[in-house]
């Protein structure tokens, strides 16, 4: 089947019930991502992309259309294999970061190698400890959510997101909670990981955001209207150096 | 999901919310509590029933006057006393059964002996009483059938007597006053203890019947009659034999009731166990009612736990748990929960049925698989009441969860 790829979409339909009436929330979405692309999936709210992120993440099923996610078909699997899918296959970075209260940031990174039924990762401590390194969080290892700012719980869910070694990071709005700078360190660090191959689907609705990716997947009530490379991708890391030094806000 | 990393999950969840996961498990301690104590009060009371009843003699049938209902009507044991010495002796004569028979005359007065006065009951037997009552003498002898039948003044006091008259002196020999009646202590009865009321069986002193009635008493009606078998398989068959030969003796005609009462050693040990049953009965209620206000607070509060907790679900669901991971996350939160409400009620217990073997003075052990018993029930209260609100948990769907407030 030619080159390998991440997502293989192909004709999705999502259709909400309310009551009696039906809302087509997706009305055919074809997406491939191969392995290695940053592609920003934008629309405005109503337009069908929290929806394809859950189709996408393996936490919805379509209601049509056949769906790979790294050569294994998702649609048409049941909850529990849903659950390892996502477990294994993609890291989440949420807008809210999602960490567990009052859990150290070690044990939030660790988590989703306690729900791997492979057992093929052992020594979870260590890892959990490399993924925090791998983020710049090493001496905050031991330190709850409430302790430390937006910028370093997000960063300690990208950790979170990369210990399973997934096939692809989904980021939902993952600077929506942060305020511009660290928004723009947090996708340095995008970058810089999709710099080391890793896919990362970047979902948000700030056009600003999307011109750090190297593609651009727009929807509009339920299509895609547009799919098109990022023209003069930017590199957060420059933007950065160009930034007044500020305090970093939580 | 590791079991260690379960049990982690679950402490820290307990441990959050101290108090009210204390408030939730006192169902569980009070209704643990109330098991142990009640296994360890009902064993106890068993075992002193027990040992009073091998304690009362052996094989014995017991012959009251009076009847526990004449025509529908109690007229209450005792009501009317024809009990006579007659009775006795036909029993004696005719049943081929019994072998050892004494009537027992009541009285009791003032002892003048030894070291001062005292007051106890006076027993007058025959001397198969010994037999019956299996009760040899500690020193000195018992009466003959000499002494009965030449109704000799002779006396036999109990362990409590001889301590509290004769302290540090050898009783046998010595003069005793009997309501002003001079007597000869021939023997002291070795010790026999409490009875299941707990009366003093020590504090009595026996003499001869014929002595009692002529000398003291001055009536020719009796309290009781004892009997004994020489095997427990004769006491039925015993037993009715007692009671033709009773009927005969007192002249009833067949339209006439018993004006008599026979009963066996197993009927009076049964009088004495209701007592327990019931308080056994009442504990049981107590604990089972507990247990299930217990689980049915544990549930309350792993609903709320669940609902608190709808985002967490969200996030583990979100990164690979399946629903049978939060099922078992809940519901190890809630056996954790109610099993150490089990320890507690387990300690609580042991403190309790201690306490209670002191007041009562009942050997309260308990044994280890009650505390087995108890904690396996409590960890079922757990698993079955916290199973509905890890079903709600684990059937949550991850969106929505993650979407929760």
């Amino acid at each position: 089947m030619g080159e390998p790829r991440i997502i293989e979409a192909e004709g999705i339909t999502k259709v909400y019930r309310a009551g009696r009436n039906e809302v087509p929330a997706l009305r055919g979405v074809d997406l491939i991502v191969a392995p290695g692309e940053m592609v920003a999936i934008m629309g405005a709210s109503g337009s069908g992309k929290s929806t394809l992120m859950n189709i996408i993440g393996g936490l919805d099923a379509p209601t049509e259309g056949s769906y790979r996610l790294n050569g294994t078909r998702v649609d048409g699997l049941d909850r529990a294999r849903m659950a390892d899918i996502r477990n294994r296959e993609i890291g989440f970075v949420f807008q809210g970061f999602n960490l567990l209260a009052r859990t150290s940031a070690l044990e939030n990174v660790e988590l989703p190698l306690l729900y791997d039924r492979s057992g093929r990762r052992r020594d979870t401590r260590r890892l959990a400890r490399e993924a925090l390194a791998q983020v710049g969080l090493a001496d905050r290892a031991d330190h709850g959510p409430s302790e430390l700012s937006g910028g370093q719980q997000q960063r300690v869910a990208i950790a979170r997101a990369l210990i399973t070694e997934p096939a692809l990071i989904l980021a939902d709005e993952p600077t929506g909670n942060l305020d511009s700078r660290t928004s723009v360190e947090v996708l340095a660090l995008f970058q810089e990981l999709n710099d080391q191959g890793i896919t990362i689907l970047l979902v948000t609705h700030e056009a600003d955001l999307a011109r750090y990716a190297r593609r651009l997947v727009a929807l509009r009530d339920g299509l895609v209207v547009r799919d098109e490379a990022v023209p003069d991708r930017r590199r957060a890391a420059a933007d950065l150096a160009a930034m007044p030094e500020l305090q970093e806000a939580g | 999901m590791r079991s260690g990393n379960l049990l982690k999950i679950a402490a820290r969840s307990i441990a959050r919310n101290k108090m009210r996961s204390l408030l939730t498990m006192l169902g569980i301690v009070i209704g643990v509590a109330a098991v142990i104590v009640m296994v360890a009060v009902g064993d106890g009371a068993q075992t002193r029933i027990r040992e009073q009843i091998d304690n009362l003699g052996t094989n014995m049938i017991v012959i009251t006057p009076g009847s526990s209902s004449a025509g529908g009507v109690n007229r209450g044991a005792g009501s009317f006393n024809r009990l006579t010495l007659d009775d006795a002796e036909a029993l004696e004569r005719e049943s081929l059964l019994l072998t050892a028979v004494s009537p027992v005359i009541f009285t009791h007065g003032q002892i003048i002996g030894g070291q001062g006065n005292w007051r106890a009951p006076i027993m007058g037997v025959d001397t198969d009483y010994a037999v019956i009552r299996d009760w040899p003498v500690s020193a000195g002898r018992w009466f003959d059938q000499e002494d009965v039948r030449a109704k000799r003044k002779v006396a036999l006091i109990g362990a409590t007597i001889a301590e509290e008259l004769y302290a540090g002196t050898d009783p046998v020999g010595q003069r005793i006053q009997l309501r002003n009646v001079p007597f000869t202590i021939v023997g002291v009865l070795a010790e026999k203890g409490q009875t299941a009321e707990g009366s003093d069986q020590d504090d009595v002193v026996l003499a001869p019947y014929t002595t009692v009635q002529t000398r003291l008493a001055g009536r020719s009606f009796i309290g009781q009659i004892l009997a004994s078998t020489s095997a427990p398989e004769q006491i039925e068959a015993a037993q009715a034999d007692v009671r033709l030969i009773m009927r005969d003796s007192h002249a009833l005609g067949d339209w006439e009731e018993d004006d008599f009462t026979v009963r066996n050693q197993t009927e009076l040990a049964e009088a004495a166990q209701g007592t327990t049953e019931v308080m056994t009965l009442l504990l049981a209620a107590i604990a089972s009612i507990s247990l299930l206000v217990g689980g049915i607070g544990i549930m309350n509060i792993m609903l709320v736990s669940v609902t608190e907790r709808t985002r967490e679900i969200g996030i583990r669901m979100a990164i690979g748990a399946r629903g049978g991971d939060i099922l078992t996350q809940f519901l190890v939160e809630s056996t954790v929960m109610s099993l150490l409400g089990g320890f507690i009620g387990v300690a609580t217990g042991y403190l309790g049925s201690a306490l209670l073997g002191r007041i009562t003075g009942w050997d309260t052990a308990i044994l280890p698989h009650t505390v087995a018993v108890a904690l396996l029930f409590s960890a079922g209260v757990g698993i079955f009441f916290g199973f509905y609100p890890a079903r709600k948990a684990a059937a949550l769907n991850p969106i929505e969860a993650l979407r929760h407030e």
